[in-house]
Order: structure tokens, then C-alpha cells, then sequence
């Protein structure tokens, strides 16, 4: 048998370094990133750090209350409530909304590339063709690996935290942008363009609306990705909850741990339900 | 009447190797045969038709026979293969993209099968998004389309939402959008067949009534010959694409160009297609301002029957007389034929249905008269020759 280890290796991992390295050179572009998705940080952060605890804990049980005014989830704003309290007594509060920031950093970048994306696939199946192997192939590799170019790019901090988590995030962003508008029904297209619609008209008339609770529910699901990012973006010096998980790690800390892991358990339910009543209200 | 749309050569083959297809079709080879040879499904072969401004035009077919396929080269919602569409002698295949959304803007509105509406919009809205996407302003859109649910009685329906509503309802707002738009045309791919029969028998007649005041040009789809007959000017029959008959609801049902169409209108409702000018007879009649009892008498030997219809110099209807009470004149050597004329008898107009009169017919037995709109005696219908017509018996045509 035909030993595949005596022939020569094949040069994938130095073929990915020179890319990388041929990338780096666009040192002009990579700065404007930074100072980009820099900028919505400092943005996210600042509100963050402007709102006293206790209007934060108000205005998200009023959220929930509100996007849940027919069933009157009482049980859930009961939990948040809790649950945010236990994160101020914790002291995590300040990590919280780092983790915060960079979730919700990480889905806005996911919506504002994602979208158009899926919006092209779902219109060209040549678009579709080429974007469903490679959504597929950045969200099954494994999410250690993007921290490697993102501090190629972009040093340490924030910003590649961001970088990586939006990589691993976007996918379902796209794929339910792409899949929401693909199954309006025939005839409701075929009602948009008997009339006259022009192809924007369309989309924003007919489609888009149609698939929003679709898309939305990818928006959810990215969300949890990028949270489910922060420990591992907290390695390349993303700060928030996931820095406190891994400082723990690193001093074998189980209680430590436990409790920063709890708050990050406690933001992502909060998120999820939160995203997810948002959904049902726009539903007609 | 002049053509408003003009179908040539029209033809749509689905698939990939389409001139192959092409050829094929050319040679003769069957919708069967080319699809076996090149996989390529025949849509619509080479249709050719007119339809005049201000008709109904319905296109018969069983499923899969092209109907929809065709209907959307209208519109070109389906781009043809080959052939051309004229609107007003504008060739609809040599216009470009925005023209093209002038024309479904302005000229034609399509009615779908499962309506078509937008659930994430009122029925207002719906009915506005025609004009709404033309950019016409909020108050003028919105009182145009409230015109048009006024007009298929959804008047105070506009703030509900789609699933608020029933099916006819929902087919309603379907006619409400097409008619807000105001075009000319209205395209309808089985608008009612996802209507339950009393429903659909409603929606049919509202059509009807709306076409006497609005003269829109209609290209109606339908797989039910009844609905067919009973709302189009003119049928087109079509079968794997092609165009088996074009004509009047009469030439279908008196002579069907074949097997394929006489399968169709085995089934066929004729009581609701025949009017009593149809199926009524000659009459045997005397002028009571000249002919006497004798004459009354003598015709009635002649054609056996035991009545004579009265009409005037003007061949008005005055009434019936029957032959005992003539035989009696005859024998008093009485002339005064008037005594004895029974003005009871029932009427009707050359155009009722003879659903409307089959009932009183069948039940008495005593012949109508059918007179026209000048109060002249134009036949009469009796029982037995209803019930040959509606066996399928020949009947009267008239041109
Ligand atoms: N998009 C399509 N691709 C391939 N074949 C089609 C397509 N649309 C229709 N056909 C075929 O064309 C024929 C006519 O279909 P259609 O016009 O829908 O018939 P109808 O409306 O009379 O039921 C059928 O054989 C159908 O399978
Ligand atoms: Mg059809």
C-alpha cells in the first residue's frame, strides 16, 4: 500500500501563511477597519457605561414587558430582574456589558454584511451556488483558528474579538436572509411583478417583509454564535465575561469559573428571549 | 368590435435543450415524444388567437395543458421562446424592461388562483399596491382603492388583514386590486376555482354584472366548462399545450372539433348554456284581424295540436284558443273568434336561460311563449323539446 506520508506534503498550511502575509500589506485598509468596528464599540460601550445599573435592569424587563404584552411573561422578567442582580453582585457588571458590546458589535457588522448577502443568494442561484460552501465551511471550522489572522490584521483587543466572532457568527444571518426570501410563495411574487414592481420595489415591498420572521430568527441564532465566541475571542484580549472564564481556567479556579460561566449563561437567555419575543411582535 | 390583444405563434418549452425541442415541435412530434427524446416539456405550441376589446375570453384545458404557461406570456411573467403578443398592434416581445412594467402598470392586471394577497398588508393596502408602486400619492391611491372594494362590496373591509377574511372575500380584494389599477386588460388564471360552488357561482355573476358597466377586456382561465359557458364570449380549448377550438359557448357544445372536447361537454350543465331561443318551435297561430274559426280549425288538423296561438296584424301575442271552443264557434257558425281567446298564457324572452323556466315547464306541461322585446310572438317551448336539448339533441341556431 501506498504510504501517503512518504510522498511530499502538501503545502496547505504555507500556501494560507502567504496569503496571510500578502493580505497584511494592505496595512491602510486593516487601520480603517480597526478604527470602524473600533468606533461601534466605543459607541456600544459608552451607552453602556452611561446607563446607572438600575435603569438597565428597568429598561430591559420594560423591553421584555412590552414585546410580550399579550402573554405577559411575568416568570421571564422575574428571572432577568434576578439574574442582572446577581451579575451587579457578582461584580461582572462592567464585564457584562463588555461581553454585551461585543455581541451586539459583532451581530451588527453580521447584519450589515450578512443581509445584503443573503439578499443576493436567495436572487441569483449562481450567487447561491458559490456562498453555500464557504458558509458552510466558516462555520465548521473550528473557531480557534480565525483568532490567528484576526491578530495577523488586527493586534490584540476588541477588534479582533469582533473580527473572529463575526466570521463564525454571520452564517446563519445569510442563510435565513437567503432561505426567508426563497419561500415567499410563488404567487406573491408573481403578484409583485404582474403590477409592476421594480426589483427593489419587490424586495423591500414584498419580500424582506415576508421574511423577516425568518431572518430574524437567523439574527437570533448569530447572536448566540458570537456569544458563544467570547471565551475564545477573550484569548486574543477581548475583555468581558469570557476574560473572566479564562483567567480562571488558567489559575484553576472552578468557582471562579462557574459563576463568570453562569453570567454568560444568565446574558445569552436574556438575548435569546429578548430577540425571539422582538420576532413574534412583528409577526401579523 | 376591434382586437385589443393578438396572439402569434406563441410557444413556451421548458427545459434545456430547447432548439432541439424546437425542431421537433416542427416535425410534428407529440409533447410525449419530445420530452422523451430531449427532456423538454412543451409548454404552450405555436398558440394563435385573437381576443376582441371588451370580451371574455376563456382558455379551457385539463391540468397541465398550458393554460397557466400561456396566460403568463401575456404578461410576460414567463418569457416566451418564441412568438409575439400584441396589445393595440404593440408588439409586447420587442419592448424593453421598463416599458414592459409600464404596460402590467397600466394596461394589464392579473386575478391569481389562491388570490395573491400580501398577508404583512391591509386589504386596502392590497388593493392600493398597484397604484402605490406607480408612486401615486396616499389620499389618491387610497381612494381609488376604496372605489374598488366598494364595487366588489367589501365596502368598511380595508383595515383587516387577509386570513381575516374568507375565501371569497379574499378573491374579492384580488378583483378589487385588478380593478383599482384600472387597466384594460384583466388577466384571471382560475381566479374562482379555488372557490367553493356556491361562492364561485357568486363571484362569477359579480363578474358579469361589473363587465356590463366596465367593458374590460378579460382573459378568463378556467378547467370548468360550466363556469366557461356560462361567463365567456368566446372558449378556447387547449390540450398538451395546443390549441384544440376557438369559438362561440354554442359552436363548442354543437360541434366539437373532437373527441378531446366532446369528453368536455359531456358533462356540460346545458340548462344554464340554452336560452329558450335555443330550444323553442314554430307555433301554429291565426291573425285574429283576419282569419276565422274555420281556418283556426283546419290549421290545428293539420299540424295536430289542440291549440292555436292568436297574434295580431303586428304579429303581437294576444292569446290561446283551443280546439273545443273553436268547434263550438264553428257550430254556433260563429266568427267571433276573440270570445273565446284565453290571454292567460305564460311568457318568456328569447335570451332566459331555460334553467329559469325548466321548473314551471316540466311541472304544467303548458308551452311558453317566447316573444321579443316588440311583444311579437317569436316560438314557443315545449316540454319535449326542452328535454331533447338538454339530452343533447340539436337545437336552433342563430347567427
Ligand atoms: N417552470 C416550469 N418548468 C418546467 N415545466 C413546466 C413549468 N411550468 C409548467 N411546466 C409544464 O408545462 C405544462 C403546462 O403547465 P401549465 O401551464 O401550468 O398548465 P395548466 O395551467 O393548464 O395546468 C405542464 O406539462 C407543466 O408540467
Ligand atoms: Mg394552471
Amino acid at each position: 500500500m501506498l504510504n501517503l506520508m512518504t510522498i511530499a506534503k502538501i503545502p496547505i498550511a504555507d500556501w494560507m501563511d502567504h496569503f496571510v502575509d500578502w493580505l497584511t500589506q494592505f496595512t491602510g485598509f486593516f487601520n480603517g477597519l480597526t478604527s470602524f468596528i473600533g468606533g461601534i464599540i466605543n459607541g456600544f460601550q459608552w451607552v453602556f457605561d452611561l446607563i446607572p445599573i438600575w435603569l438597565f435592569i428597568i429598561i430591559v424587563a420594560g423591553i421584555t414587558y412590552l414585546a410580550n404584552r399579550d402573554t405577559k411573561k411575568w416568570g421571564l422578567i422575574i428571572f432577568e430582574v434576578l439574574g442582572l442582580l446577581l451579575i451587579w453582585n457578582l461584580d461582572f457588571w462592567r464585564d457584562m456589558t463588555q461581553t454585551l458590546t461585543l455581541v451586539l458589535t459583532s451581530s451588527l457588522i453580521s447584519l450589515i454584511i450578512g443581509v445584503p448577502l443573503g439578499i443576493w443568494m436567495a436572487k441569483s442561484d449562481i450567487a447561491q451556488a458559490i456562498f453555500k460552501p464557504i458558509l458552510d465551511f466558516m462555520q465548521t471550522m473550528p473557531a480557534f483558528v480565525y483568532l490567528i489572522p484576526a491578530v495577523a490584521f488586527f493586534g490584540i483587543g476588541m477588534v479582533p474579538g469582533v473580527f473572529a466572532s463575526v466570521i463564525f457568527a454571520m452564517p446563519p444571518t445569510v442563510r435565513m436572509t437567503n432561505l426567508g426570501i426563497r419561500q415567499v410563495p410563488t404567487e406573491l411574487i408573481e403578484a409583485a411583478d404582474s403590477y409592476g414592481s421594480t426589483e427593489w420595489q419587490k424586495l423591500i415591498k414584498v419580500q424582506l417583509p415576508l421574511a423577516k420572521s425568518t431572518l430574524m430568527a437567523g439574527i437570533n441564532q448569530s447572536m448566540m454564535l458570537a456569544l458563544s465566541m467570547v471565551v475564545i475571542a477573550s484569548m486574543i484580549g477581548a475583555m468581558g465575561l469570557g476574560t473572566r472564564v479564562y483567567f480562571a481556567v488558567g489559575r484553576n479556579d472552578a468557582g471562579g469559573g462557574f459563576a463568570a460561566g453562569l453570567a454568560i449563561v444568565i446574558l445569552a437567555i436574556i438575548i435569546d428571549r429578548l430577540t425571539q419575543a422582538l420576532n413574534r411582535q412583528r409577526k401579523h | 368590435m376591434t382586437v385589443k390583444l393578438q396572439v402569434k405563434n406563441l410557444t413556451k418549452i421548458f427545459g434545456k435543450r430547447v432548439v432541439r425541442a424546437k425542431e421537433l415541435l416542427k416535425q410534428g412530434k407529440s409533447k410525449a415524444e419530445i420530452l422523451k427524446e430531449t427532456g423538454a416539456t412543451i409548454g404552450v405550441d405555436r398558440a394563435n388567437f385573437e381576443v376582441e376589446s371588451g370580451e371574455i375570453f376563456v382558455i379551457m384545458g385539463l391540468s397541465g395543458s398550458g393554460k397557466s404557461t400561456l396566460v403568463r406570456m401575456i404578461n410576460r411573467l414567463i418569457e416566451p421562446t418564441d412568438g409575439s403578443v400584441l396589445i393595440d398592434g404593440e408588439d409586447l416581445m420587442q419592448i424593453d424592461k421598463k416599458a414592459l412594467r409600464d404596460v402590467r402598470r397600466k394596461k394589464m392586471s392579473m386575478v391569481f388562483q389562491n388570490f395573491g394577497l400580501f398577508p404583512n398588508r391591509t386589504i386596502l393596502d392590497n388593493t392600493a399596491y398597484g397604484l402605490e408602486i406607480q408612486g401615486i400619492d396616499k389620499v389618491t391611491r387610497n381612494q381609488k382603492a376604496n372605489e374598488a372594494l366598494d364595487l366588489v362590496g367589501l365596502n368598511g373591509y380595508g383595515d383587516q388583514y387577509p386570513t381575516q377574511l374568507s375565501g371569497g372575500m379574499q378573491q374579492r380584494v384580488g378583483l378589487a386590486r385588478a380593478l383599482a389599477n384600472d387597466a384594460e386588460i384583466l388577466l384571471m388564471d382560475e381566479a374562482f376555482s379555488a372557490l367553493d360552488p356556491l361562492n364561485r357561482s357568486d363571484m362569477q355573476d359579480q363578474l358579469l354584472d361589473l363587465q356590463e358597466t366596465m367593458h374590460k377586456t378579460i382573459i378568463f382561465i378556467s378547467h370548468d366548462l360550466n363556469e366557461a359557458l356560462k361567463i365567456g364570449d368566446h372558449i378556447m380549448i387547449m390540450k398538451d399545450g395546443e390549441i384544440v377550438q376557438t369559438g362561440t359557448p354554442e359552436d363548442i357544445l354543437t360541434h366539437p372539433a373532437d373527441e378531446y372536447v366532446e369528453k368536455f361537454i359531456e358533462n356540460v350543465d346545458r340548462s344554464k348554456v340554452y336560452t329558450a331561443g335555443n330550444v323553442m318551435i314554430r307555433p301554429t297561430t291565426v291573425n285574429i284581424e283576419k282569419d276565422g274559426p274555420r281556418l283556426a280549425l283546419k290549421r290545428m288538423r293539420e299540424n295536430e295540436v289542440s291549440t292555436v296561438y292568436v297574434v295580431n296584424n303586428k304579429r303581437e301575442l294576444v292569446g290561446i284558443i283551443d280546439a273545443r271552443d273553436v268547434l263550438e264557434l264553428v257550430r254556433q257558425e260563429s266568427r267571433d273568434l276573440q270570445s273565446v281567446v284565453n290571454e292567460d298564457v305564460p311568457t318568456t324572452t328569447e335570451e332566459t336561460p331555460i334553467a329559469d323556466i325548466l321548473d314551471d315547464i316540466s311541472q304544467t306541461g303548458i308551452p311558453f311563449a317566447v316573444l321579443n322585446d316588440k311583444q311579437q310572438l317569436r316560438g314557443i317551448i315545449i316540454r319535449g323539446a326542452v328535454l331533447g336539448a338538454l339530452a343533447g339533441n340539436e337545437v336552433n341556431h342563430f347567427a
